[in-house]
């Protein structure tokens, strides 16, 4: 067991692929000789050199589309987004190509590609560099997505991610790349479509990914001091989903808090809360709980940009109202 | 480079074969958008022929029944996809816009206007890294030249040098638009020079000229030089699909392409040489024809997808 960052555990993933596959490739913006816009892929030009870490230039929807052709014929790239803003200039090639080109063709092609890079609010970003948009892409059939909360999981599932078949949306986020996490020594690999209970208890469940996910770990050391038992299962994986590990945690705790950060109109987060809703209509004591981001796009202002986002207090204030505390 | 007799043999089937795709389209066993070839035939037939398809690809959009019988695709197999059986090339999930053949190395058949070129931009990388001297035909009309897309991929596959080859089908109409209502440049061939790639105007309707000019091209890819860009001029005889009437041309325009018709000048040029007569070029069309009969027979005959189908194919 080593104690590395967020970053380390991605780049691990990358670099253990890309030297147990020589068609594994990464490109996009900044990744070579800059080591990546966030650092992520430090040293792989070096490693691997510019045939397999390809510097492209300010083109989301043509090095994402060159990724799905090459991936057609192949090779197994990772195409970088610098951050998931600028993956809505290439968001035809995810969703009309590579999404599609497998039942389009009948079976014939299969699109083995990741997609990665951060997503969701950073701080004083503004409306266009600061929003989460996995509802986006966990809209779309023929896709999967992926939010990991912690470096082990960051690392497990993105190796899992480029070993997969099929597109794949590997979201992480600005602000937790420096996050620190033990991560298991040797191949460590997490399948995608599981979720995982990252605090048992036996209360109320709340239900958090990527990085809220510490929101709601927080929130639950804060119930635990007025003495609720928080339980709380890290999705990990938005598409598939993993439903059965969620249902199983509220029939144990007959009370839900679903937390994401995206807007909460046809989101992941609403999503769930119906499955719930729906699957455990029986065993629920009280209605299902959403905490999201705010309705609004982000603004600028610190203090402002904060309350359009969730925070411990809200998850803690949303959990009192499904107990009945308040 | 290929006999100029199987240029024509396949050109009449491709003409053979969208007239049957207009008739059943009447029929209503052809639904949604059919758009058909009739007219540019000898742009897919004299430019695929250059290929070596066991390590060369093509990459078209919609206008495609054209192309994938040009890479040997069984008229069978595309028949029964425009009319959504099981046995169609793509299992009927596709349609006519959406011919694949994984086998030809035929990627489609992509119905989003220019989103295929970064796609045919990206089989060339996969070429290069394999090594083998494998060129990608990257096809598109005169309104995808406008898309962002287009010019993104010309930049990209010239700063790595990518085996792609370029072939804007210009069939002057970008749906009921005259290109030259909506292009800022309407000699494409010159848009290549923007990315220091080399450009070339081509006849269309001339199977031989596009043959030599790809087989050049084709030639000089494989050798490891810079991408290419063609402008292949063409005209489409029908509509912009089945809906369209084309009021937005003159009836003289039409008929001065027909004068010109890819078919009836290889077959000219072909008698005059004495390479074939009036009952070998009969012949062949009655062979053609008789493909096409068959197609349909066999579309006809073949099952609807079963509804368990819905779920499979999505995912890998």
């Amino acid at each position: 067991m080593s104690v590395i960052t967020f970053r380390e555990a991605l780049r691990a993933a990358m670099d253990e692929e890309m030297a147990r596959d020589p068609s594994v490739i990464l490109l996009g913006e900044e990744v070579g000789q800059y080591n990546g816009a966030y650092k992520v892929s430090q040293g792989l030009l070096e490693k691997y050199g510019p045939s397999r870490v390809i510097d492209t230039p300010i083109s989301e929807e043509g090095f994402t589309g060159i990724g799905v052709g090459a991936a057609m014929a192949g090779l197994r790239p990772i195409v970088e987004w610098m951050t998931i803003n600028f993956s809505l200039q290439a968001i035809d090639q995810v969703i009309n190509n590579a999404a599609k080109m497998r039942t389009m063709s009948g079976g014939q092609f299969s699109v083995p590609i990741v997609f990665r890079g951060p997503n969701g609010p950073a701080e004083f970003l503004a409306a266009q560099h600061s929003q989460a948009l996995q509802s986006l892409y966990a809209h779309v059939p023929g896709l999967k997505v992926v939010a990991p909360g912690t470096p082990a999981d960051a690392k497990g599932l993105l190796k899992s991610a480029i070993r997969d078949e099929n597109p794949v949306v590997f979201l992480e986020a600005e602000l937790m790349y420096s996050w620190k996490g033990e991560v298991p020594d040797g191949e460590l690999l997490v399948p995608l479509g599981s979720a995982d209970v990252k605090r048992p208890g036996k209360d109320i469940t709340l239900i958090a990914f990527s990085k809220p996910l510490r929101l709601a770990l927080e929130a639950a050391e804060a119930l635990a001091s007025s003495g609720v038992d928080a339980e709380v299962v890290d999705l990990r994986s938005l598409r598939p989903l993993d439903p059965e590990t969620v249902f199983r945690s509220v029939r144990k705790t007959s009370r839900c808090v679903v937390v994401d950060e995206a807007w909460p109109v046809a989101s992941v987060g609403s999503h769930v809360a119906w499955l719930v809703s729906r699957d455990c209509f029986d065993d629920l004591d009280a209605p299902v709980e959403l905490v999201s981001g705010e309705d609004v796009p982000m603004p600028y202002n610190h203090a402002l940009e904060l309350a359009a986002q969730p925070s411990v207090a809200k998850i803690v204030a949303a959990a009192r109202r499904a107990l009945y505390l308040t | 480079m290929a006999e100029p007799r199987e240029l024509l043999r396949q050109m009449l089937l491709v003409r053979r074969f969208e007239e049957k795709a207009a008739q059943m389209y009447g029929l209503r066993k052809i639904g949604g958008f059919c758009h058909l070839y009739i007219g540019q035939e000898a742009v897919a037939v004299g430019s695929i022929a250059a290929l070596e398809l066991a390590r060369d690809y093509v990459v078209t959009a919609y206008r495609d029944h054209g192309h994938a019988l040009a890479c040997g695709m069984d008229p069978k197999t595309l028949m029964a996809e425009l009319f959504g059986k099981a046995t169609g090339c793509s299992k009927g999930k596709g349609g006519s816009m959406h011919l694949f053949d994984a086998a030809r190395h035929f990627l489609g058949g992509n119905g989003i206007v220019g989103a295929q070129i970064p796609v045919a931009t990206g089989v060339g990388l996969a070429c290069r890294a394999r090594g083998n001297g494998g060129v990608v035909l990257c096809y598109f009309g005169d309104g995808a030249i406008h898309q962002g897309s287009f010019h993104e991929s010309l930049n990209m596959a010239r700063i790595w040098n990518l085996p792609v080859i370029y072939l804007c089908e210009n069939n002057q109409y970008g749906m009921g638009t005259d290109f030259r209502r909506v292009s800022s440049v309407t000699e494409f061939a010159a848009m290549g020079a923007s990315y220091g790639i080399p450009g070339r105007l081509v006849n269309g309707m001339d199977a031989l000229e596009v043959h030599r000019e790809v087989s050049a091209a084709v030639a000089r890819v494989r050798e490891g030089s810079v991408p290419e860009f063609l402008e292949i001029r063409t005209y489409r005889y029908r509509g912009h699909s089945m809906s369209d009437p084309a009021k937005y041309r003159t009836q003289d325009e039409l008929e001065s392409y027909k004068r010109q018709d890819p078919i009836a000048i290889l077959a000219a040029a072909l008698t005059e040489q004495g390479l074939l007569d009036d009952a070998a070029l009969a012949a062949m069309d009655d062979a053609a024809k008789a493909a096409c009969d068959e197609a349909v027979r066999f579309a006809e005959e073949s099952p609807e997808p079963v509804p368990a189908a819905l779920y499979e194919d999505v995912l890998a």
